[in-house]
């Protein structure tokens, strides 16, 4: 147990190591979420009581897209040099492989989250009235959903043809729970209501990553077997 | 199995269908009655519910099938997942054209955010991922795998969805009630009819899907084979 805890942070120390020091990712997808934002606040009139009903819709959409362009190159470093064949090699619980990638993926995404929600605020100027404590929980569920079912058709996708134009095809209809529930609870959140609807959401939430987490990890061994 | 009993087999299963398929047309257009509002229009029901409740079934056979294969590693599991989710897809397809004709008469609209139809469409979503999966891979161990893998994280999603969706549409006013209800006893006979024909539809497609995919394996075999004597 102790060993694969160690084993489990080596996994994502190189993966985050790897991006602190090239910054392509990172850099990638908190431009491209920045971009999106500047689009929607084009396409909708920042101001607009309309813009205020969708905030939360736009925010998912943006971390969603955000969010994608990072899956793409999480198993792109993988690949070259045969890295992928090396972490196989090694003495570890394929498991391991895969909650590494979850746990990455959910701390680049969070990081690129925390960066752009002050944004929209300001960009949009949204009125804060919510409920933080809620807000957090919603963000914390619908990201771990999102890298669970991410990572694990990321690598899916790694080993077909088409690869990075098949990704958002298959993630988005498998995804549709977490987005419901996330723009449902978002807006719930902002406009301070945690009530029972609120806590409906979160236990959505819970239960779906709970389902996924479990069943990706079971099935992800078959994505890596030579 | 030996290749006479299969074609044997398909050739029966192939009349059943037809058969039967003449039985519910029958059953749709002489012995249902004329429903009093929509007339004519409700008749694409019973076609709308045989193929929805196939649909359903071919998923869930691909579900089946995707469990067996990562268990036993067997190719005829890998076949009948395949074929039986292009069928689901076709089925799904005939759903989601069938529905809004309907719709358009009963509810004056060809389209609601109701759950059973969006959970359709995330349905028909998912099953034609599955489709790009497996022509992702041209190897194929690897495609039997990695769809496999995809065919069980999908099945899983869809109760998922349903509920998400339900939930969502509370938080709306439910314009549109579910329909159905009081059927009237020989509405009910056709419809059962109509179920079983499209089942039957649906075995003679998987059939003749699974003859196919043999085909093309022995075709393929039988040019490997030739490569090697003659290089």
């Amino acid at each position: 147990m102790r060993q694969a805890w160690e084993q489990l942070r080596a996994l994502i120390w190189k993966d985050l190591a790897l991006e602190l020091r090239t910054k392509d990712m990172l850099s990638a997808m908190l431009i491209f979420s920045f971009l999106v934002m500047v689009v929607f606040a084009f396409a909708l009139r920042p101001e607009a009581a309309t813009t205020r009903a969708v905030f939360p819709g736009i925010l998912w959409v943006d971390f969603s897209f955000a969010g994608l362009l990072g899956l793409n190159r999480a198993f792109a470093h993988e690949r070259a040099n045969d890295c992928l064949t090396g972490l196989l090699l090694a003495p570890l619980d394929p498991v391991l492989i895969y909650a590494a990638k979850v746990i990455s993926n959910f701390l680049f995404l969070a990081l690129v989250e925390a960066i752009s929600l002050p944004l929209f605020f300001a960009f949009f100027n949204y009125p804060w009235s919510g409920a933080a404590a809620a807000l957090l929980a919603i963000l914390f569920l619908g990201t771990l959903g999102f890298a669970a079912v991410g990572t694990f058709l990321a690598a899916l996708a790694a080993n077909t043809r088409t690869g990075e134009v098949l990704l958002p095809l298959i993630l988005f209809p498998v995804l549709v729970p977490v987005l419901l529930a996330a723009v449902q609870g978002t807006a719930l959140a902002l406009a301070g209501q945690t009530g029972p609807a609120l806590a409906a959401w979160l236990r959505l939430l819970a239960v779906y990553d709970i389902i996924f987490c479990v069943l990706a990890a079971l099935l992800f061994p078959y994505l890596l077997e030579p | 199995m030996s290749a006479g009993k299969v074609h044997a087999g398909r050739r029966l299963s192939g009349w059943v269908a037809a058969v039967l398929m003449l039985v519910a047309l029958y059953a749709i257009f002489f012995y249902a009655p004329l429903e009093q509002t929509m007339r004519e229009v409700q008749k694409i029901f019973y076609i709308h519910v045989g193929t929805a409740w196939n649909a359903f079934l071919a998923f869930f056979i691909v579900f089946l099938a995707s469990l067996l294969y990562l268990r036993k590693r067997e190719e005829r599991w890998d076949d009948l997942a395949a074929v039986s989710a292009e069928i689901g897809v076709l089925f799904t397809t005939m759903v989601l054209l069938t529905g809004p004709i309907w719709a358009k008469s009963a509810w004056n609209t060809w389209w609601t955010w109701e759950p059973r139809l969006t959970t359709t469409l995330v349905l028909w979503f998912i099953y034609l991922a599955y489709l790009l999966v497996r022509a992702g891979v041209v190897e194929e161990t690897r495609r039997a795998t990695i769809a496999a893998a995809f065919g069980i994280i999908g099945f899983a999603d869809v109760p998922v969805v349903y509920l998400s969706v339900r939930w969502w549409r509370l938080s709306h006013p439910i314009i549109f009630g579910g329909g159905g209800g009081g059927l009237h006893p020989a509405m009910l006979v056709a419809l059962i009819i109509s179920v079983f024909a499209f089942t039957a539809l649906y075995l003679y497609l998987l059939q003749m899907g699974l003859t196919v995919r043999q085909l093309e394996r022995r075709v393929r075999h039988l040019k490997e084979g030739w490569r090697e004597r003659y290089e």
